[in-house]
């Protein structure tokens, strides 16, 4: 049974996978107008030859289905292309951008589903009347702030009260460790507060659903001291959709991370693309968002997995 | 109970407020939003310019004004045509089943398997950076949504009773979709509009903050943001109040949407 579920959730993976390879394919191809001619303009002169040339470089001049079948087999071989103005491997240019998105997005995953946990065990505590319409306000407020806007508030206080302190930009972990996560605490609590806001009141209400369950009261009725009900039998319980809800929200994360990015001047993706975008340069725009969407898709592959790991009930 | 109720109204009063505002835009504000003034420059709140100005001595709180109808126009028409692409998709997928249904719906999991903003992105991209690619992008991200919210509850309807037998009555699908099942899920529709258009607002917002938006010097929330970045040292004003405008937008339809789920659906009455 569980191997029949695991194939069908592989089957699903394959046509996802497939299908998105087509939609970023068809992306230079959808561009209104001549797509080679309006990637020549944005730095060089335009001429017939230039044209011509480009276009055999991207392999405009063949028929469609070649085009796809060429462009797929080199990407599953790990050539995703060379950069339309640098001549540079894409990979490369990925490679060199991906590190700070990734390491961003998973601190803002980490502050925003770890201080969930128990921000929202916290809350199921308070019920009632005036707590349940503050924690309403206060939840829906951290589930609407702007990032980026956050981002340049906190930025604006600290370099009012503590000018001397390093705010943007980024290192290594490898170089500077300490320089490193100075740096990214304020974009990364920037993107992750909505993240807190949403998953503390899933797990608030899973919470309150499940300390109201039969289980909890024969746990209860069998002498489980209450610490034991809370954390062993209802919180295991509410974890459920709250592992669900993480894979949702990385992809959250991963399109947060391109704008937060440029609020703190960190050299990650989001700057390769909002590059590749200003030079119209198509195919590193290409190949970045399907390797992105690639991860995306893993995550919540990893995560639909994990589901089937923790919920016996998936599985039955 | 009550404080619900209470709830519910606060965010009916904000959010009519803002719509408001927003919509009367020339005779509220007190300035031409792109009426530059250069002996006015980047100055703080004061009784003349209750929000200050910007670079250019523009009135900030004018082109606040200006800036959220833009917001709203854009998500308003995003989220228009999501709920009536994506709505006739789920619709059309849970009445007829079988291959329809599968195929529809495994085109929307294609969508979904993006990143949000990402799509969003890639489409304004590939349609050139203006307002209205801005809003054909987040519609392209949210039709998914308003396809896999109404199949399901459309998939219990299209069994019931009434639809067999207005089936039998001879009624045209058409009509059995738009005039019987999709009246009973208003509600579902009208909470869940609410919430993208919350959430609408904050993409197009990042969107003309990363100047994949609304173009200068068309006033614009998301803009004025980051215009206002450059000089946050000399007069923060622009990008602060901007932002609280964005804030204040999408947190009243959200609350709202939120409000109205706990109304509507008898269910989570009391959870929560």
């Amino acid at each position: 049974m569980l191997r029949r579920l695991l194939l069908a959730r592989l089957v699903d993976l394959a046509v996802v996978l497939v299908a998105v390879s087509v939609i970023v394919f068809a992306m230079i191809r959808l561009i209104p107008g001549d797509a080679v001619a309006i990637m020549l303009g944005a730095n060089t002169e335009v001429t017939p030859a230039a044209i011509a040339a480009l276009r055999a470089q991207i392999g405009l001049d063949q028929p469609i289905y070649v085009q796809y079948f060429g462009w797929i087999s080199k990407v599953l071989q790990g050539d995703l292309g060379t950069s339309l103005w640098t001549g540079k491997p894409v990979a490369g240019e990925i490679a060199a951008h991906v590190w700070p998105t990734v390491q961003l997005t998973v601190l803002a995953l980490v502050i925003g589903a770890g201080l969930a946990v128990p921000a929202g065990c916290l809350m199921a505590r308070w019920r009632g009347g005036g707590a349940d319409a503050a924690m309403r306000v206060a939840t829906v407020a951290g589930l609407t702030i702007p990032s980026f806007w956050l981002g340049i508030v906190m930025i604006l206080v600290l370099a009012t009260v503590a000018p001397s302190l390093q705010l943007l930009g980024y290192v290594p972990f490898s170089v500077d460790p300490v320089g490193n996560i100075t740096r990214l605490a304020l974009p990364a609590f920037a993107l992750g507060l909505p993240i807190l806001a949403n998953l503390s009141r899933l797990v608030r209400s899973a919470m309150l659903d499940a300390l109201g369950q039969d289980y909890i009261r024969t746990a209860r009725a069998k002498g489980v001291p209450e610490r034991g009900v809370v954390y062993r039998h209802a919180l295991r319980n509410a974890l459920i959709p709250f592992v669900t809800s993480v894979g949702i929200m990385t992809g959250y994360l991963l399109g947060g991370a391109i704008v937060v990015e440029q609020v703190f001047a960190i050299p990650g993706l989001g700057r390769l693309i909002l590059g590749a975008i200003a030079e119209r340069n198509y195919p590193l725009l290409q190949a970045t968002i399907l390797m992105v969407t690639l991860g995306f898709v893993v995550v919540n592959f990893v995560v639909d997995l994990l589901y089937l790991a923790i919920d016996p009930r998936v599985r039955a | 109970m009550k404080q619900g109720r209470r709830l519910l109204w606060f965010a009916v009063a904000l959010v009519v407020a803002q719509v408001l505002v927003a919509g009367f835009a020339e005779i509220v504000a007190p300035y031409d939003p792109v009426a530059q003034n250069i002996m006015a420059r980047m100055k703080g709140p004061s009784a003349a310019h209750w929000l200050g100005t910007d670079q250019f001595g523009r009135d900030v709180l004018s082109r606040i004004i200006h800036g959220s109808r833009t917001s709203l126009f854009v998500s308003a028409l995003a989220v228009g045509v999501a709920l009536v692409a994506g709505g006739t998709l789920g619709l059309v997928a849970a009445y007829y089943r079988g291959w329809t249904d599968r195929l529809v719906m495994r085109a929307m999991d294609v969508l979904f398997a993006f990143p949000v903003m990402l799509l969003a992105i890639g489409v304004v991209a590939v349609l050139g950076p203006r307002q209205e690619t801005a809003a054909v992008a987040i519609a392209v991200v949210y039709t998914p949504i308003f396809a896999r919210l109404l199949r399901g509850p459309a998939l219990v309807i299209c069994e019931s009773d009434y639809v067999t037998g207005a089936r039998a009555a001879g009624a045209t699908d058409g009509r059995i979709i738009f005039l019987h099942v999709l009246p009973n899920l208003a509600s579902v529709v009208l909470v869940q509009t609410s919430l993208l258009l919350s959430a609408a607002i904050l993409v197009e917002a990042s969107l003309s903050f990363l100047g994949l938006g609304t173009q200068p010097p068309m006033p614009s929330l998301g803009l004025m943001l980051s215009e206002g970045r450059n000089f946050l040292m000399l007069a923060p004003w622009p990008a602060v109040f901007s932002g609280l405008a964005i804030l204040l937008l999408a947190f009243g339809l959200n609350l709202l949407g939120d409000a109205l789920r706990d109304t509507l659906d008898p269910r989570l009455r009391g959870g929560h």
